[in-house]
């Protein structure tokens, strides 16, 4: 089934695109039930301390959240545009668009850096004693907001290193457009990482 | 399973149309943000947080032009997570 006519040993070695991409899904959901239960302690505490949260987030830089929102969506599109470049056979565009995907990670994560140290330099983390003297609510939206944007920013670091491994093997010829399922599944990996970003800025960002 | 001799291609078109779509809606949940609409807040903006996410997943994602035994994993695991939020509330409401 395969046309690769660089390697002619490759002819009959069994590929199953539709098998590799269930197995990603089956790891992105479990990706999901991981955040969910994120999610789940984030409700229930902002039910119980509805005000405490409100005056918690008022904190937040919602400029920040906002461009930061912007920047990954950006670099979602670039990805699935880096994947259609591909499968048009034009190899150039698509190193492009990948590229473009990695300036924007990192203009995230830059913006993550100096998000983080302007909280924790007004002594904001936690443990802190700042922190420890304000009340229970404030104390868990600060504790949780720590978590939850540390872990998603973890899930943005993982990304940035696979899809520029993805990079490389399109240079290399290793992934061609009749061979890219390991790109599209680096691509749903970074949508997935947007996904959480989608739930985690209202949550976080806009609560007035 | 073998590998699908025609697969869909999307033009770039239908991407950046989306992704316009999505800075819309970012526009409009941040600007709701601002009114104060009392209890239905939370609920606005998680509910334009599901039409972004509806729009990654289908299009983005790819879910609309692949096997439809991948929407039946997307639709078991919300229901799951749907499912876990519903008894944790219940749960914590009658405590």
């Amino acid at each position: 089934m395969t046309q690769n006519n660089a390697a002619e040993h490759n002819h009959d070695i069994h590929r199953d695109d539709v098998g590799s991409k269930m197995g990603m899904w089956l790891f992105l959901i479990t990706e999901l039930l991981l955040f969910g239960g994120l999610f789940l302690v984030y409700a229930v505490y902002r039910f119980t301390f509805p005000e405490q949260f409100s005056l918690a987030a008022m904190e937040l830089n919602t400029t920040v959240g906002t461009l930061n929102t912007i920047i990954l969506l950006t670099s979602s599109l670039t990805v699935a545009l880096s994947i259609a470049a591909l499968q048009k056979k034009n190899k150039f565009l698509s190193v492009i668009f990948l590229v473009l995907t990695e300036i924007f990670a990192l203009e995230f994560m830059v913006n993550k850096y100096f998000e983080w140290s302007a909280k924790i330099s007004h002594g904001i983390y936690p443990g802190s004693e700042e922190l420890l003297n304000r009340s229970d609510g404030e104390i868990l939206f600060f504790g949780l907001y720590y978590t939850m944007t540390g872990i998603h920013g973890l899930h943005v670091i993982i990304g940035m290193v696979l899809l520029f491994i993805m990079m490389i093997l399109i240079i290399k010829n290793k992934i061609t457009s009749d061979n890219l399922i390991s790109l599209e599944n680096s691509g749903l990996y970074w949508h997935l990482v947007d996904l959480i970003w989608i739930f985690l800025f209202p949550l976080f960002y806009l609560i007035n | 399973m073998e590998n699908s001799e025609t697969k869909h291609i999307n033009g770039y078109g239908v991407y950046i149309v989306v992704w316009v779509g999505l800075l819309v809606l970012t526009s409009l949940t941040v600007s709701v943000a601002g009114i104060n609409l009392e209890q239905y807040t939370l609920f606005i903006a998680l509910t334009i947080a599901a039409v972004k996410s509806y729009l990654v997943i289908t299009i983005f994602m790819h879910i609309k032009f692949d096997d439809p035994i991948f929407k039946l994993f997307i639709i078991v695991s919300i229901l799951t997570l749907f499912v876990i939020f519903v008894l944790t509330f219940i749960d914590y409401s009658f405590r």
